[in-house]
């Protein structure tokens, strides 16, 4: 009985998500009939390479949200890095590129414990942590470039390659995009930490006094986010071949937005990796398509915001009604 | 230990907070003659940065102080407060790259008022609050002169398309106003312009658009981007999908954004002024304002110094102007001279 009503539960939840995956598709027979281009095989990989850094990105921040936190320094956390890795190829050509995606790493890592440090130890408010950061971060990585960019003629090939090579015809960013996303559902459903996480985040309290190690979980959470900013650094640079100071600006209102497209809850707790997926696919569709269906420059931001409040919308509705027949079912 | 914390903490915030004020009285102590004021549109900006390398250069040959600033966004709101501070310093001049045609009016009449030479450069104020602009280009040069050069690079007849800034943007409008002009020859008549995508100085939306104007129309020919991410966004999607000599890109760009594109032919050649040329003219302009040696009148010349005379025209929006002279073309033959330069 018990676990009759488990299974019924779980195949409310992956509803939700199908009921998103649904819009997308409908989305995409739109788009499709006004521009017979846009389902070709060439433009999906254009698609899912354009979605792939912001991909990488909702995994983080999908981790940061459950714990009812929000970092909004990573548009800061993705230029420094970027900037310094580019910086440092430029300087010394002979750097392997491995080096230079572990030293973006390096670099996120180190903000994000900061800011989890100040979160989980200093009791500071997520929101002003990370608005502080932002500005650190932003402010930084002016003073360490001086002001230049660096360009794609100062880049070497092997470093362009992290963004642009293939391996049997895929483009790298979607191969690391699709490891991590097989590094992160292990790790969230499979690993304590990653069940902690969830714990922390719908109800603090009785997660601490269960001994969950609240304060070393929402650290972790902010470091991770961070790593994952440092490495979208490392592949915003060498993708477009420039690093300039004022790289992914207000970038992190993309990843939010697109993590709670994917029906991840603010206040903490609620959430799953298939649905940040999709957030980023639909957000990165949007990208790609708007400019094929030539509609004005005006129009384009009207639609895009149309199409994120609906998907938002229908989200809701299908989980009011899931969680209604849920209880009904129950009674029963 | 939290105590010595947060005292040493506080210490740090006041000596912080304090820092910039003791530079400041330390300035004004220090009497230097003529102080001329240039205002960028934000930090950050390699173009920007040269341009203020070439007014502190006039103005330094002169022997007077430079004072060069920019706000950290470009907006008018960073810009108003810093004239705010320029009047309350009384310097001689205040040469500003707009980041509001209209905005700065009342600000920069109050300078104006405090008889404060205004002279901006790049990117114009309205004639109101200005005493001449320092016009890098022709806009109808520019427009005209783009065109052109895509019209050598398909040969003559074909699909081309426009990549913008923003939609808004009046400097690039304007261009594109020439570009249409131009096209409307009969010259032109086996050249179809397809459309006009604004990237918005943004490099995903920029790439983004591109790809989009190379889907939908498969046989584009050249895309002209008159603006430095666009026309660099643009090169790159063409490097990456080999369509090196099949789409051409041309328009106007940062030679060390566009080396790498110009040397490996996804952009035959481009076009922008000299930005030190074009700093080094606005020196020589507001000290020639500040002196009283012209009004901003037409039909006043002066002397700016290794760039010989120039003389003030009337402009389209009916103020005045000084024009520095044709746009400079890179191509593969100049383009290593230039990169690490700008």
């Amino acid at each position: 009985m018990l676990s009759r009503m488990r299974r019924m539960y779980q195949g409310a939840e992956s509803f939700r998500e199908l009921g998103l995956l649904g819009f997308i598709v409908l989305v995409s027979a739109g788009i499709q009939l006004r521009n017979p281009m846009f389902l070709t095989a060439g433009n999906i990989n254009t698609l899912l390479v354009h979605a792939s850094i912001l991909s990488i990105l909702v995994v983080g921040m999908l981790m940061v949200l459950l714990t009812r936190g929000i970092d909004l320094s990573i548009g800061s956390t993705i230029a420094l890095s970027g900037m310094v890795c580019a910086m440092t190829v430029a300087a010394n050509p002979g750097v392997p590129p491995i080096l230079s995606l572990l030293q973006g790493i390096m670099i996120g890592l180190i903000i994000g414990t900061i800011i989890g440090l100040l979160v989980s130890r200093f009791n500071v408010l997520p929101i002003i942590a990370s608005l502080g950061m932002m500005n650190i971060v932003r402010g930084l990585t002016y003073v360490v470039s001086g002001g230049r960019w660096v360009s794609a003629y100062q880049m070497p090939r092997p470093f362009l390659q992290i963004a642009t090579g293939r391996i049997l015809g895929v483009n790298h960013l979607i191969i690391i995009a699709v490891v991590i996303y097989l590094i992160a559902y292990y790790f969230l459903t499979y690993t304590r930490t990653g069940r902690q996480i969830y714990a922390v985040g719908s109800n603090p309290d009785a997660a601490e006094i269960s001994g969950i190690p609240k304060k070393r979980v929402i650290c972790l959470v902010y470091m991770i986010m961070g790593a994952l900013a440092g490495l979208a650094g490392v592949l915003w640079v060498a993708r477009f071949a420039s690093a300039q100071g004022n790289t992914a600006m207000g970038y992190e209102l993309n990843v939010i937005a697109a993590v709670v497209l994917g029906g991840v809850s603010l206040t903490g707790g609620s959430g799953k990796l298939s649905g940040v997926i999709l957030g980023a696919l639909l957000f990165g569709m949007l990208s790609n398509a708007l400019p094929l269906i030539d509609v004005s420059p005006f129009w384009q931001q009207a639609i895009q915001g149309v199409v994120i409040l609906t998907a938002v919308w229908i989200n809701v509705v299908v989980k009011r009604r899931n969680e209604q027949q849920a209880l009904l079912r129950r009674e029963i | 230990m939290r105590k010595v914390c947060v005292t040493v903490l506080a210490a740090v915030v006041i000596a912080a907070v304090l820092a910039p004020a003791m530079v400041f009285s330390a300035g004004a102590r220090e009497e230097v003659g003529e102080r001329h004021a240039y205002i960028f549109k934000n930090t950050g900006n390699p173009f920007g940065e040269r341009l203020m390398d070439g007014f502190a250069e006039a103005v330094e040959e002169h022997g007077h102080q430079a004072i060069l600033r920019a706000p950290d966004q470009p907006t008018a709101e960073g810009q108003i407060q810093i004239i705010e501070q320029l009047i309350a310093q009384n310097v001689d001049s205040i040469g500003i790259s707009a980041n509001d045609y209209d905005a700065l009016s009342p600000v920069l009449r109050n300078a104006m008022n405090a008889e404060i030479a205004v002279v901006p450069s790049d990117s114009n104020v309205n004639p109101e609050s200005r005493h001449v602009f320092v016009n890098q280009a022709d806009p109808e040069q520019i427009g005209r002169t783009l065109i052109q050069g895509a019209y050598d690079m398909i040969g003559g007849a074909g699909q081309i398309a426009i990549l913008s800034a923003t939609s808004t943007a009046t400097n690039q409008n304007l261009w594109i106003e020439w570009m249409q002009e131009e096209l409307k020859d009969s010259r032109y008549d086996d050249v179809e312009l397809v459309r006009i995508a604004y990237g918005d100085d943004l490099r995903d939306k920029s790439v983004a658009e591109t790809e989009a104007l190379l889907r939908s129309y498969p046989d584009l020919e050249c895309i002209i981007a008159p603006t430095t991410v666009g026309i660099a966004a643009a090169s790159l999607v063409v490097t990456d999908n080999d369509l090196i000599g099949d789409v051409h890109i041309t328009g106007l760009g940062l030679p060390s954004e566009m080396a790498e594109y110009i040397t490996n032919g996804a952009c035959p050649f481009m076009y922008l002024w000299n930005p030190i040329d074009l700093g080094y003219l606005s020196g020589y302009t507001s000290m020639a304002v500040a002196s009283g040696e012209i009004t901003g009148a037409v039909g006043d010349t002066f002397d700016a110094g290794r760039l010989g005379s120039f003389e003030v025209v009337e402009a389209m929006d009916g103020g005045t102007e000084v024009l520095l002279g044709e746009p400079f073309m890179f191509d593969a033959e100049n383009i290593d001279d230039w990169k690490e330069v700008y």
